[in-house]
């Protein structure tokens, strides 16, 4: 079973968002990490850079697959995580904590409205898991 | 309905992440990963669950002339108990499968690609309808189960469940023995590069000798190691992978395997083609890659010189041994040599790589 903590946001992409004040925090989800195995690589946006929600904003490149990373609100970047550059194994190890990805301040905090819950996140995944 | 190995539920139990992998539901991965497998295997030890090959019996007085015709190496220059690598071609020259096989006492045993266990079947099966000799061919795949054990550690931990002085079990050759007190045959093969041994047991053994393995590796802390590891480290050494790096589109020649096919042979299926490949010139060849950064070269991507598509990756992965993202694929004639610069077309973007001559990693096989 794949750890989804109940404070978070999550998309229907695996990515998830902690919501503090105008700042979202973002990474992928514990069960998006399993599905990819090992991380090796993750492609970043440039902190000052703009993203638009579920726009690709980065890259991820795992010994299985290499997916998209998808921005999860609107806005614009303000920091992203160094660490993942030397470690990016931190995705797979730590995926709500160490290896979260990148901060965005938000251009329109309603928009979170739109990210599901960590309930409704929890029945994507055992439906579309295995 | 995807089958299961005779471990599918040990498996399970060790957390192994289960996918459809030729038609048999096996381990991608255990707990720790693929890199750290991946590791494990050149330090110290892995074992692998392989049984989802094939394996396919010849018996008959006519076996070796029978399977001399449907392989590309020499099987008449077996030794007893000698194993050999070799392709099987269609006329054409396409690659059918590339296999191991077995001199036994009574019989030649051919290991097979799990995917193309049934193909190969069929195929045989068919050459056999105008074959004049006597020959026999059996299916056995169901009844057998296969364990590879790979590290440098393998015959340190091997030696511990056997009676026999394994040093007396060359390179590429086999032996009916007892590990843990079960009947099995034991050779000294493997796909990773390392020193190992590959185990062949009835089905209902597999599990006592998988535990019992284990056990014995524990001083070694040998890991379970999964499809995902098999892959890496298979491509660490430049070794192809049926399905990516050789298929029926491509000839043993261009796949850089002309040392199993031996073109002075007697007639063999797919021999005139390959003479004639040889003799008008190959158009590309395999080769092995490294890539400048951690992007993966993934299969089909396109490979280029100087902007101009050159050929196709075939596989391509990182690897956590030398910590390099590496790959094959092939190329035009010409540009195959080692220090090659090429550029990877990845999603778009050009990543620049150069050919090296594989193996990236050093093998603690023993020397042919």
């Amino acid at each position: 079973m794949s750890k989804i903590p109940p404070e978070l946001k999550y998309t229907r992409e695996h990515e998830w968002a902690r919501i503090d004040g105008d700042i979202a925090v973002a990474g992928i989800s514990d069960y998006a990490q399993n599905e990819l195995s090992d991380v090796v690589y993750v492609e970043l946006p440039k902190v000052g850079s703009k993203v638009k929600m579920s726009e690709k904003c980065g890259t991820i490149e795992a010994v299985k697959a290499v997916v998209d990373l998808l921005a999860v609100v609107s806005g614009e970047i303000v920091e992203i995580n160094q660490s993942l550059s030397t470690s990016p194994e931190l995705v797979n190890s730590d995926p709500y904590g160490e290896g979260w990805m990148l901060k965005i301040k938000m251009d329109n905090p309603p928009e979170t409205g739109s990210l599901l819950s960590a309930e409704d996140y929890g029945k994507l995944t055992k439906e579309t898991g295995h | 309905m995807p089958r299961r190995t005779a471990l599918y539920d040990r498996h399970v139990r060790l957390g192994g992440k289960m996918v459809k992998f030729a038609g048999f539901e096996m381990p991608v991965a255990y707990q720790k990963g693929i890199m750290s497998e991946a590791k494990r295997v050149r330090s110290t030890a892995g074992l692998f669950d392989v049984s989802h090959m094939g394996e396919i019996e010849i018996t008959g007085s006519d076996a070796l002339e029978f399977l001399s015709k449907i392989i590309t190496n020499d099987a008449a220059s077996l030794n007893e108990f000698q194993v050999q690598y070799t392709c099987m071609c269609y006329p054409d020259g396409g690659i059918v499968d590339d296999l191991l096989v077995y001199r036994l006492r009574d019989k030649y045993l051919l290991v097979v690609n799990a995917a193309n266990t049934m193909n190969d079947l069929e195929w045989i099966v068919d050459y056999k309808l105008g074959f004049a000799g006597t020959v026999s061919i059996e299916n056995t795949s169901n009844s057998i189960s296969q364990l590879a054990l790979q590290g440098p550690d393998s015959q340190r931990i091997l030696g511990k469940l056997v009676d026999l002085d394994l040093e007396e079990i060359k390179y590429y050759y086999c032996q009916y023995t007892k590990v843990a007190g079960k009947e099995v045959l034991v050779s000294r093969t493997g796909y990773t590069g390392e020193d190992g041994f590959e185990i062949y047991s009835n089905v209902d053994d597999a599990g006592l000798l998988w535990d019992a393995i284990l056990e014995a590796g524990n001083e070694s802390e040998i890991e379970p190691v999964a499809l995902g590891a098999r892959d890496l480290l298979r491509l660490e050494m430049g070794y192809c992978l049926y399905g990516y790096d050789i298929d029926e589109t491509t000839t043993p020649l261009e796949a850089r395997l002309g040392w199993v096919t031996k073109l002075k042979k007697d007639e063999f299926v797919g021999k005139d083609a390959l003479v004639k490949q040889k003799e008008g010139g190959l158009k590309r060849r395999l080769v092995s890659f490294e890539v400048k950064g951690k992007a993966i070269a993934r299969q089909g991507y396109s490979i280029l010189s100087d902007g101009r598509r050159i050929g196709d990756v075939t596989s391509g992965n990182f690897s956590p041994n030398i910590e390099k993202s590496i790959g094959m694929g092939y190329v035009e004639l010409g540009l195959e040599a080692e220090g090659t610069g090429i550029e990877i077309d990845v999603r778009g973007k050009s990543v620049e790589g150069v050919i090296i001559n594989s193996p990236f990693v050093k093998s603690t096989s023993l020397k042919r």
